[in-house]
């Protein structure tokens, strides 16, 4: 999908959009959009007076708000034709499938539609997973192509982090059962079209005060166009001269033209097309609201392991204390770590390998005894028989092999203390190993930052946004790996309960905070965070508490987010901006055009005339390059109000600076050239 | 420009960046948590009156509390003052037996000084008793003008919390200001202005006899006090009825400078004193220098102007109307300080000055009364604007525009609009309204272009509060008492209601730190966009009703052409 999920502008959509933006002319559509609706409103009026006084410049005019209107239907057409496009694919998902609901623990088939939330299905091998849920038992390989784009089967097993499937995705292999966890037409791949789609679109919170300065904006010119007309009849009975400039036509054709027609034509493109950016990359946000919200983010929470670190910590050196050779601490640690299948152990295994080429199979296991590694004792290793002494060797945390060793009698050297706490410093984990009661020294495992993170970090610094890292690690630990990365802050030794402490101790300070999560333990902090990214290799329960999906579940995927929330709201502003500004030329234009003839004197020019400064051929082609301007303005704006104004990661008051300077001055600047080019194309008619 | 002119406008500038600043920092330790150790030795005059009217000055008002209050106090005061109006024939220190007004221009002028407006559609010298005077008028000058700035120490404290709905207390602001702003200042303004020879005395109005043997009364009464209270509380309400043009209101170039330093002292420390209250001194270094610039730049294009360099009569300065004991200088330099700040005293006739400068007296007024603006009043329309230009701005840098710290959403723009277009709505409404109707254009001294402008210097007067006349306009009429009242009551209440329910909105509100993210409020970029936001509404607002009115008279003139 992620080919088709990104659609050009072809030409289907361009002609669907069309054809949309004639039936939005309903007027129930546009009183949705009050501003719009002015314009509407306008155009129906100019209509009713071009039929019953007909009269060539009326029509043109009329004509063009019109199209005033139509481009701002066919911006918000065209926006919504991309999402529409980028759904057919998932709508055909949605097709019926049958599915094997568990009832006393027998399949029955029945519709997809007729599940429930709670009911048990099964899924084999070939089968069309029927809805959203958690595998209760089993494990299977799913192609979830169809929502990620990702050809590579995942493993979806019972338990643990790995657990959720969405319905639509195809299982490749095994048997598994699930709990179907939502109900018919609210599953993930619904919301996910209908977010897509705009239908359940919600204006935002920033979308409605936006639109109440608009509407103001739209009230000042109501009054001011409208007492016009009463100082215009004041005027017309001081200079005795009777212009008819200020006819009801021109009356209208100056307001829509003052009226911020441009923004309020291009606001639901933009914020639709805010949401398909997002799905453009694979994130899937869950509203419009968690989308603008994003921009605001300041703190920003990122689990160390996977997000900054590679992930698994390894092995990387053998600290021996005096009196024992390297080897000898080698060899003990790999002997205590075969039982040991977590990665670190493992890693302790082929760090030894590597280093002196031993093997396990080396050793005589007939006299050999494992204990293997376990989460209480955090400790793994071997007996070994050797007559009637048993060797005890062992590898673990510090702590616990100092408690090991003094349960023997024996001492923790201070050597191996300092060893530890070395390593610990340097940003390693510290596992101590013992030969029975003899400390041999520490093995140093490390976490590897990934490359390129700490500039990721500089950014998002330059952005305003601080990166606080998540781990498990003791402090010092992960004091190191923070330093390293260059995050702001870390929490170590993180529990959900810190997690979700350190949110709601952020936001109380105002801040608003993001957070990325996959884990059911994430869950509680995504659903705190004011903007909760989920995994989408994570349960069902992070998924759900979150209100964004990243369906690559790639974790520095939020500086992405974050930037187009940020664009979200700049290009409605840079717009807003553009739009105000234009009003200075479009008075410039109609005002001399309607006044030019009071207080005249014979046939020249009334003193007015001076404020024609573009120097425009007559009245009529005057204000109509206006209106004509202030019509295709929006066309030409659609592309940007799509792409979004770009972002770059500056801070405010250069990016303010910036845009100020293109969306304010070009905004004043732009309507004066265009209109007069409009004018000398009307003046060959004229 | 003569060379006395620009020493006046020199020193008045070095001396009102030199006081305003420390002026301010006092205002805010007024009105702050942390007042002057000083002032607790003498608080108990302050702590009698508060037992004397049974308040607790140590009870916390939320925004519906303090508005209860504020609204219970102006409305007593409106009818005080309007019994006062009607019955002061029966009422003591009449030497001049003065008859109570008519009902219109009793409703009129007590709506007019309630709303600190000091609108006078009568003349001080005939329709008011030196009673009216001094307990009805005067009073309310002290009243209005800490009414004012009652609500501007809410609104900074509304940006100053966090999440609390208390915004302090209505009595103690009023009292305070009161107590330890207006009156001491006051005081030494009014021994100032009678030391050169502003009178301040209860005699009944002297008869004599000119040299050409014409007998005339000559009118006395306490004036001085009046006068300075009037100049600092940004009332502009005369004592005689040609305002500070009048010889004992204001006699010489001396009294003449002090009065315009009053008038811009305390608007020019306000925004001083909202710094240091909101915790951002630097931005309100910034809103003074915006509201500093746009001043200076009003009041080179009115000189300019003045001195008839562009209009067809050669380069004739427009004398006409202005005192020939000021001269020109002084004469637009009162015009430009009274119309930015609220004033509304005039010391020369905006009428006779050229068309233009009208147009900008008449814009100053328009964009809202806030490039300086009346004591407290100018801030809080100006704190409006801020959250339009930082609503949209803020959009631009990325993120929900936020104002120190506080989040700008739906709510507070619904406010600030509101706050901004009822003014402008009253504006062009009334002035259309008046337009079109007989008793509108029946009080017009002139039909042409400058009729017009009588009429919207008129109403933008009583819509911004300011309440000085364009001079020409016979404004004692039912329908311009009656209308202009309202339009004064509209521009008053309904700016000031908004903002205290933004001041009780942005006090619930969490208060977000600053990062290199946040839309910086104190750089110079800021105060630029400021200025761009107020002259864009303003200019987009009124431009067509100016284009018929100065504007287009300022292009006859040029033309050598009166209409």
């Amino acid at each position: 999908m992620k080919s088709s999920i990104s659609p050009s502008l072809d030409g289907a959509i361009l002609r669907r959009a069309c054809w949309a933006a004639v039936q939005k002319l309903d007027p129930r559509v546009q009183e949705k959009n009050p501003v719009m609706g002015c314009v509407f409103l306008g155009a129906v009026l100019c209509t009713g007076i071009v039929t019953v006084d007909f009269s060539f410049f009326t029509l043109q005019i009329t004509l063009w708000l019109w199209f005033t209107v139509l481009f701002a239907n066919f911006a918000e057409a065209v926006a919504e034709g991309k999402g529409k496009a980028q759904t057919d694919a998932l709508k055909k998902m949605r097709t019926d499938t049958l599915a094997k609901k568990l009832v006393d623990n027998v399949p029955v088939e029945i519709s997809a539609k007729d599940l429930h939330a709670g009911d048990h299905v099964v899924c084999l091998a070939g089968d069309l997973i029927p809805g959203d849920g958690e595998i209760v038992d089993g494990i299977a390989s799913v192609d979830e192509s169809a929502i990620t784009g990702e050809s590579a089967p995942v493993i979806r097993e019972a338990g643990g982090d790995r657990s959720a499937v969405t319905g639509g995705t195809k299982v490749l292999s095994d048997r598994i059962v699930i709990r179907i966890t939502v109900e018919p037409g609210n599953t993930f791949l619904d919301r996910m079209v209908q977010m897509v789609e705009g239908a359940s679109r919600k204006p935002t919170p920033n979308e409605v005060a936006l639109n109440l300065l608009l509407i103001s904006l739209t009230l000042i010119f109501v009054l001011s166009v409208g007492s016009l007309k009463a100082f215009v009849a004041y005027t017309e009975t001081a200079s005795h001269i009777t212009t008819h400039a200020a006819s009801l036509p021109v009356l209208i054709a100056l307001f829509v033209c003052l009226i911020p027609t441009t923004i309020s034509g291009l606001l639901s493109a933009i914020g639709i097309s805010g949401i398909n950016r997002l799905t453009q990359k694979n994130v899937m946000a869950m509203s419009g609201k968690a989308v603008e919200a994003s921009g605001d983010i300041d703190v920003l929470l990122l689990d160390k392991t996977g997000t900054i670190t590679l992930g698994n910590r390894e092995a990387v050196a053998f600290l021996p204390v005096a009196g024992v050779s390297m080897e000898q601490l080698a060899q003990v640690a790999q002997l205590a770590s075969l039982t040991d299948t977590t990665p670190e152990g493992r890693s302790v295994v082929v760090l030894a390998k590597e280093k002196f080429n031993y093997r396990a199979q080396d050793l005589d296991m007939q006299t050999a005894v494992f204990v293997p590694f376990s989460a209480e004792t955090r400790l793994s290793g071997l007996d070994i028989q050797e007559g009637d002494v048993t060797r005890r060797l062992r590898k673990g945390a510090t702590d616990s092999l100092r408690k090991f060793v003094l349960a023997y009698g024996g001492n923790f050297p201070e050597e191996a203390q300092r060893l530890s706490l070395q390593v610990a410093e340097q940003g390693g984990t510290p596992l101590a190993v013992a030969d029975g009661i003899q400390v041999l020294g520490i093995i140093s495992l490390k976490d590897t930052v990934k490359g390129g993170i700490k500039e990721r970090f500089a950014q998002l610094r330059k952005m305003g946004i601080r990166t606080v890292m998540i781990t498990g690690d003791n402090p010092l630990t992960a004091a190191s790996i923070a330093a390293e990365a260059g995050v702001d802050d870390f929490i170590a030794e993180a529990t959900p309960e810190t997690k979700l402490a350190r949110i709601r101790y952020e936001q109380a300070k105002g801040h608003l905070v993001g957070m990325i999560g996959d884990g059911t333990n994430d869950a509680p902090a995504l659903a705190q965070a004011d903007v909760g990214v989920a995994m989408n290799t994570g349960t069902q329960a992070a998924r759900e508490a979150g209100n964004m999906i990243d369906l690559d579940s790639n974790p520095t995927k939020l500086i992405e987010i974050v930037e187009t929330g940020k664009q979200l709201l700049m290009t409605r502003g840079a717009l807003t901006t553009f739009s105000i500004a234009n009003d200075v030329a479009k008075y410039f234009a109609i005002l001399p055009a309607m006044f030019a003839g009071f207080y005249a004197v014979a046939d020249a020019t009334g003193p007015l005339a001076a404020l024609n400064v573009m120097g425009l051929h007559s009245p009529q082609s005057a204000i109509l390059s206006a209106v004509i301007f202030n019509a295709l303005i929006i066309v030409f704006l659609i592309p940007l109000a799509l792409r979004g104004v770009a972002y770059r990661p500056l801070g405010a008051s250069v990016i303010l600076r910036n845009n100020l300077l293109i969306y304010g001055v070009g905004g004043i600047i732009s309507p004066f050239v265009g209109i007069k080019l409009l004018d000398c194309m009307a003046g060959l008619f004229f | 420009m003569e060379s006395a002119d620009f020493l006046l406008i020199f020193s008045l500038v070095c001396a009102l960046l030199l006081v305003a600043p420390p002026m301010g920092i006092y205002l805010a330790r007024v009105l702050g948590e942390a007042p002057f150790s000083w002032l607790r030795r003498v608080a108990f005059v302050e702590k009698g009156i508060y037992r004397l009217c049974g308040v607790d000055p140590t009870e916390e008002m939320n925004w519906k509390s303090y508005t209860g209050a504020l609204l219970l106090f102006s409305g007593a005061g409106l009818l005080f003052l309007l019994a006062i109006l009607l019955l002061q024939a029966y009422l003591p220190l009449n030497p001049a037996h003065i008859e109570g007004m008519s009902f219109s221009l009793a409703i009129n002028t007590a709506i007019s000084f309630v709303t600190n407006t000091n609108w006078q559609a009568y003349s001080g010298e005939a329709a008011a008793s030196y009673f009216t005077q001094m307990v009805g008028l005067g009073v309310q000058n002290f009243l209005s003008a800490a009414t004012g700035i009652a609500v501007f120490a809410a609104l900074a404290r509304g940006l100053a919390r966090k999440e609390t709905h208390e915004i302090g207390n209505f009595w103690v602001d009023l009292v305070r200001t009161i107590l330890y702003v207006l009156l001491p200042l006051s005081c030494v303004i009014a021994i100032v202005l009678m030391s050169q020879g502003v009178v301040q005395n209860f005699l009944a109005y002297l008869d004599a006899t000119t040299l050409e043997g014409v007998s005339q009364k000559i009118p006395m009464g306490p004036a001085a006090s009046q006068i300075a209270i009037k100049q600092l509380g940004s009332n502009g309400g005369g004592f005689f009825g040609v305002n500070s043009a009048h010889p004992f209101e204001n006699p010489t170039g001396l009294s003449n400078a002090v009065e315009i330093f009053a008038m811009l002292l305390l608007p020019c420390a306000v925004p001083f004193a909202f710094g240091s209250l909101v915790g951002d001194r630097k931005h309100g270094r910034i809103l003074f220098g915006t509201m500093f610039v746009m001043f200076l730049c009003s009041l080179g294009a009115a000189l300019y102007l003045e001195s008839g360099s562009i209009s067809s009569l050669g380069q004739l300065p427009f004398i006409e109307g202005k005192e020939s004991r000021f001269g020109l200088g002084a004469s637009t330099l009162w015009t430009v300080a009274t119309t930015v700040t609220s004033n509304g005293s005039v010391n020369s006739m905006i009428s006779s000055a050229s068309p233009l400068t009208g147009g900008i007296a008449m814009f100053n007024i328009m964009l809202g009364e806030v490039i300086f603006g009346g004591v407290g009043c100018g801030i809080y329309g100006m704190v409006l604007f801020v959250l339009l230009t930082v609503f949209i701005a803020g959009l631009m840098v990325g993120r929900t525009p936020e104002y120190l710290g506080k989040k700008i959403e739906a709510p507070e723009i619904k406010w600030a609009v509101i706050g901004v277009l009822a003014p402008c709505a009253v504006i062009l409404l009334f002035s259309a309204l008046a337009c079109m109707t007989q008793a509108g254009i029946s009080s017009l001294s002139s039909a042409g272009p400058h009729g017009l402008s009588e009429i919207l210097y008129a109403f933008s007067s009583a819509a911004g509060n300011n309440g000085s006349a364009f001079g020409g306009l016979n404004a004692n009429t039912p329908f311009y008492n009656l209308l202009m009242g309202f339009g004064m009551l509209i521009g008053r209440f309904a700016v000031l209601l908004p903002v205290l329910r933004l001041a009780g909105q942005l006090a619930c509100k969490k208060h977000t730190p600053p990062s290199s993210g946040t839309f910086p409020t104190d750089s110079l970029l800021f105060g630029a966009l400021l200025c761009a936001t107020i002259l864009i509404v303003g200019g987009l607002t009124f431009f067509p009703a100016l284009t018929l009115g100065p504007i287009v008279e300022q292009l006859l003139l040029g033309q050598g052409r009166f209409v």
